[in-house]
């Protein structure tokens, strides 16, 4: 038999401040611990005299380069060494270099099974007539997954370090609209108005042809990205924001992320226990072919699309 | 290797001796975005031309440009301006 407690008799469980404090209805500090502000530190007078003559004794007895001997002959050995250094440093490089094999030749040791396998089976394994693109996102997937999430990890360590409170950021706007904007520039923002399509097709171009011509999932995203940042900064935040604000990039960036995992966790379990996996290959060199190398190169696209127009709204104004 | 890659080569290693014998941080910044543009054709001569895609796109386009909010959000570009407008007053006194 279960019965609902009184009111008093819930608020003294366990259970009552454990769901108070997980909603934020109440804060366990606010009340229970005494909080006053931090005293500003106070410099005497006296003090900050005797700083200074303590900085002036040591600069004229320490770095007084004309009488001082032992520094002066310092600075002459520092850049020999420098250059010393520089040089026989370089020379280092050079020869090991020299024991190097040259290019091209066949008794290469990059020229193993691994490359052969590669080159000659590649096209009937993968589907994909970019040889390259191939290889990096179905042999080497695992790789590749493991970049994306660096390029995730980059723009959460930047958000950590330059993203401004929302409200500061508002109180900004209000005090100074123009600060962060650029002025309303006419060439600027015809040229944009030209450009900005044309480069978006081309990334996106890049990205769907990413396994028949030469480009990918990165080259592609760059150059998105980059038309994303040449928009921003000739018609300015508020109209960027109209189709790409925060919103929109954490479900851009979270899925793309999520959906390579899915897929290439997927691709790597049937592939490492020897199960068919049922993803067509399709005809080499039609647009819908390659099995999972369309979707990956999308994913990736999206990825450092929404990475480089972050790292650009965050230096510029923190946030997005 | 053709004499045309060669110049390029040469244009390189210039571009990275002065990145860092420049005093003006602008400068070293736009000689950075060259070394890039020219590391993008040497790509395409390389025949990669992927590469050459993000190099164009990343090393002179994004890198260059985070380069640039950076400077402007520490003053750097603001206070070379000052001081010449500084220097042009000076001048103007002296004249």
């Amino acid at each position: 038999m279960s019965r609902l407690k009184p009111q008093k008799e819930y608020e003294k469980t366990g259970a009552f401040h454990f769901f108070r404090w997980l909603s934020g209805s109440k804060d366990p500090y606010v009340g229970e611990i005494e909080m006053q502000p931090q005293k500003e530190a106070e410099i005497q007078e006296t003090t900050i005299l005797e700083r200074m003559k303590e900085s002036e004794m040591v600069r004229d007895k320490v770095y007084d380069v004309e009488n001082n001997k032992v520094l002066k002959l310092f600075h002459k050995v520092y850049v020999v060494a420098a250059i010393l250094f520089c040089v026989v440093l370089v020379g280092l490089l050079l020869y090991t270099v020299s024991y190097l094999p040259r290019i091209g030749n066949s008794a290469n040791p990059d020229n193993n099974i691994v490359s052969e396998r590669y080159i000659e089976q590649g096209l009937q394994e993968t589907g994909a007539l970019n040889i390259v693109s191939g290889m990096i996102l179905t042999y080497r997937a695992f790789d590749t997954f493991g970049e994306t999430n660096v390029l995730f990890i980059a723009t959460c360590c930047v958000m950590i370090l330059l993203m401004v409170d929302d409200v500061i950021l508002k109180k900004q706007r209000i005090r100074n609209d123009r600060r962060f904007e650029p002025k309303n520039d006419g060439i600027l923002q015809g040229t944009v108005f030209v450009l900005c399509p044309i480069i978006f097709i081309f990334g996106i171009y890049i990205i769907l042809n990413g396994h028949l011509s030469p480009g990918g999932g990165f080259s592609g995203g760059a150059i998105i990205g980059a038309g994303l940042m040449l928009y921003t900064s000739a018609y300015g935040f508020e109209k960027t924001q109209r189709f790409f604000d925060e919103h929109i990039y954490k479900i851009a960036k979270i899925t793309a992320l999520c959906m390579y995992g899915i897929i290439g966790s997927y691709f790597y379990i049937t592939g490492a226990n020897g199960i068919e996996n049922h993803i067509p290959l399709g005809t080499p060199g039609h647009i819908l072919s390659s099995g999972i190398i369309l979707p990956i190169n999308i994913c990736v696209g999206l990825e450092v699309a929404c990475t480089m127009y972050a790292f650009y709204a965050l230096f510029r104004r923190g946030g997005l | 290797m053709t004499l045309f890659q060669c110049i390029l080569m040469g244009f390189l290693i210039v571009c990275a001796i002065s990145v860092s014998f420049s005093k003006n941080l602008l400068n070293s910044i736009l000689i950075y975005m060259s070394y890039s543009l020219i590391m993008s054709i040497i790509w395409v001569c390389l025949e990669s031309p992927d590469l050459a895609i993000t190099e164009a796109a990343v090393g002179a386009g994004v890198t260059s440009v985070l380069f640039f909010a950076t400077l402007k959000k520490i003053h750097a570009i603001q206070i070379e301006k000052e001081k010449r407008e500084e220097s042009d007053k000076e001048g103007d006194v002296h004249e």
